[in-house]
């Protein structure tokens, strides 16, 4: 029982990662972009490659496709996504599903249609038990490598410079262009930042969401949730929701497999019913 | 004062009757479409396709191209008026025609339920919705095996003759038939529809909906209207397709046909009733033609068609005709609006 929250826990830490970089493009910046797990997919793949062709270690394979993933956002940003947004929810979300079915062709070619397997470091493999509960190291790592990433995002929307340059620029982007600050740039490396944490979320799930080329559809959804569920106005409030998330997705699976991902489904749309702006939304946001 | 308020009423009917003029373009593609059956008698079966992803994609226009909502789930419909219509095939009547109505009568009960949910929110949380309601339903159609046959589909479905006089053949020239003329008289119908005050006030919305309240248009209403009229709309398509091939697999509820409906729907133009047709010609031989040479790299192509488009802009691509030599421009136009009787100056 405790065990399944533990799981539940990790799988919703992770969903977090994978899913924060979409609520700074969706809940910020008001872009739909479908294709977050393309670069997800991406982050995986890259991180297959270089330990299984190249030995590269799982550490050293985790920040290259955290920074490769944050590069490569960075220069679709500049070459494509700048142009879109301004432009109708439509044209947004036509244009990101059309990324996500070509990344998926992409993976096919590359790689092939099978699951993508990693061999986790010794130290990270296997459960201990603590008062009974079982803990899965890897699941622990996960755990304590989103503690410290929220803290790390928390405090850089907060209190750094470049935390309140963006929240102005999304406040009030005309104003803050004002003000001196430099709009595009503060949204591209946003954007950077959120396509790595992306591709650092898609190498760590290798292991437990498992990776094929259809990964950007299949996860689609869950990072939608978490963003819409969680609300746009904090953090927190994804964090939440992708706990949540988490917990029942992993309860929903061990207790009641017959129903599968319906609940998730059904939970959602009772949400966004009850309120449309989320589950933890200020009052009066936007 | 009511003299004035006559004549605006007459100036008004006057208009709406103009724009629900047939044009020269709509009588031609139909005399294609039909005398397709004599010429192309071997392409049948991609002919019904062309078909039925024309009514799809007309019904997806209802909602987004007239009322403006993004959807992402529109296969929801489709695929429960596909299912309806094979378990009603199987366990009632075999007779097509009444299971059309029958998956139409699920699919607009879904769609009036879905409505209400629509009206809800933003586009993003619309899109979410939307999209849930789709995943949710092919979850349902995935686990109640019992019911629809589980990931192997729904087989065992035997179509009886239409109206109990025509008995579908193996070269699918009846689904073509069956399918154009189900086509045709809904998009007859949606013509009116769309050109009456309804469609009219539909288009308001759109625009503005806030305005649209300001001058007494039923915003909640009408869209609940519509909406439930679309959702029929795709599960009579869905039927259709349940009836030519005599299968329901669920790939008729899943992500991709969503999508590419939309994809159908902007290759067309969003908006006017003939895009969904137009669209459906140009996707489904596009799809028959990069499918032979790449058959398992087709969804690149479709990224790459639906990524061309955003960034060339669709609202460019649908005024091509502007990029042409002026006078092939005029004859393009003459062409498209000519009506018997009614010089070009005065159709304006």
């Amino acid at each position: 029982m405790l065990t399944i929250l533990f799981d539940g826990i990790a799988y919703g830490m992770l969903l977090f990662i994978l899913a924060c970089g979409l609520t700074i493009t969706l809940g910020l910046m008001n872009f739909i972009n479908l294709a977050h797990g393309a670069f997800a997919m991406a982050g995986g793949y890259i991180t297959v490659v270089l330990m299984n062709s190249y030995g590269v270690s799982f550490y050293w394979c985790l920040l290259i496709a955290f920074l490769a993933v944050a590069l490569a956002g960075l220069v679709l940003e500049r070459l494509l996504y700048r142009h879109l947004y301004s432009k109708p929810h439509l044209d947004q979300v036509l244009f990101s599903v059309g990324l996500v079915f070509m990344s998926i062709a992409g993976a096919y070619y590359f790689m092939g249609g099978q699951q993508q397997m990693i061999q986790l470091p010794q130290e990270l493999s296997g459960r201990f038990e603590l008062h009974g509960v079982g803990i899965g190291r890897y699941r622990l790592f996960i755990i304590l490598v989103c503690i410290l990433l929220t803290i790390a995002l928390q405090l850089l929307l907060t209190k750094t410079r470049f935390g309140s340059q963006l929240r102005a620029a999304v406040d009030d982007g005309r104003v803050a262009r004002g003000l001196g600050i430099n709009v595009s740039m503060v949204f591209a490396l946003t954007f950077a930042v959120g396509s790595g944490l992306a591709g650092l979320g898609g190498a760590m799930g290798t292991e437990i969401l498992g990776l094929d080329p259809n990964f950007p559809l299949k996860f689609m959804i869950y990072f939608l949730i978490v963003v819409t569920v969680g609300g746009t106005s904090s953090i927190t409030g994804p964090f939440l929701a992708a706990l949540l998330l988490g917990v029942a997705d992993v309860a929903g699976k061990y207790y009641v497999p017959q129903i599968g991902a319906f609940v998730i489904y059904g939970v959602m749309v009772a949400v966004l019913l009850l309120r449309p702006h989320g589950l933890f939304s200020r009052e009066g946001g936007r | 004062m009511s003299g004035a308020r006559s004549e605006a009423r007459k100036l008004a009917t006057e208009q709406l009757r103009r724009g629900n003029a047939w044009r020269l373009y709509e009588v031609v593609l139909w005399i294609a479409a039909v005398a397709a059956i004599f010429l192309l008698p071997s392409k049948m079966l991609l002919l019904t396709e062309v078909a039925i992803t024309a009514l799809f994609a007309l019904s997806l226009d209802l909602v987004l191209g007239y009322a403006g909502i993004v959807s992402l789930g529109h296969a929801a419909f489709f695929g429960l008026g596909a299912y309806a219509a094979g378990l009603f095939a199987k366990y009632a009547v075999a007779e097509p025609v009444t299971g059309l109505f029958a998956a139409a009568a699920v699919s607009g009960l879904a769609g009036f339920g879905a409505s209400f949910l629509v009206l809800r929110g933003s586009d993003l949380t619309r899109l979410m919705t939307t999209l849930g309601i789709a995943l949710m339903l092919a979850e349902l159609a995935n686990q109640m095996a019992w019911m629809t046959g589980g990931a192997d589909g729904l087989s065992g479905v035997t179509i009886g003759p239409i109206l109990g006089v025509f008995e579908f053949d193996l070269w699918g020239r009846t689904g073509y038939v069956y399918s154009l003329a189900a086509l045709f008289i809904l998009t007859f119908v949606a013509r009116h529809l769309v050109n009456s005050s309804f469609g009219l006030s539909l288009r308001a919305i759109k625009a503005n909906s806030m305005r649209a309240a300001m001058v007494a248009i039923p915003a909640r209403n009408r869209i609940i209207v519509i909406y439930t009229i679309a959702a029929a709309y795709a599960g009579i398509a869905g039927a259709l397709l349940t009836h030519t091939t005599s299968f329901v697999s669920p790939d008729v509820l899943a992500f991709h046909r969503s999508a590419d409906v939309l994809l159908v729907l902007v290759i067309g133009g969003v908006g006017y009733l003939y895009g969904g047709i137009i669209g459906a010609v140009i996707f489904t031989v596009l799809r028959d033609w990069l499918s032979v040479s790449t058959p398992q790299y087709w969804m690149f192509w479709i990224g790459l068609i639906l990524i061309a488009i955003v960034l060339v802009g669709r609202e460019r691509i649908a005024r091509w005709h502007t990029f042409l030599p002026a006078s092939l421009q005029l004859g393009i136009k003459r062409f498209a609006t000519w009506r018997p009787g009614v010089k070009l100056k005065e159709s304006r």
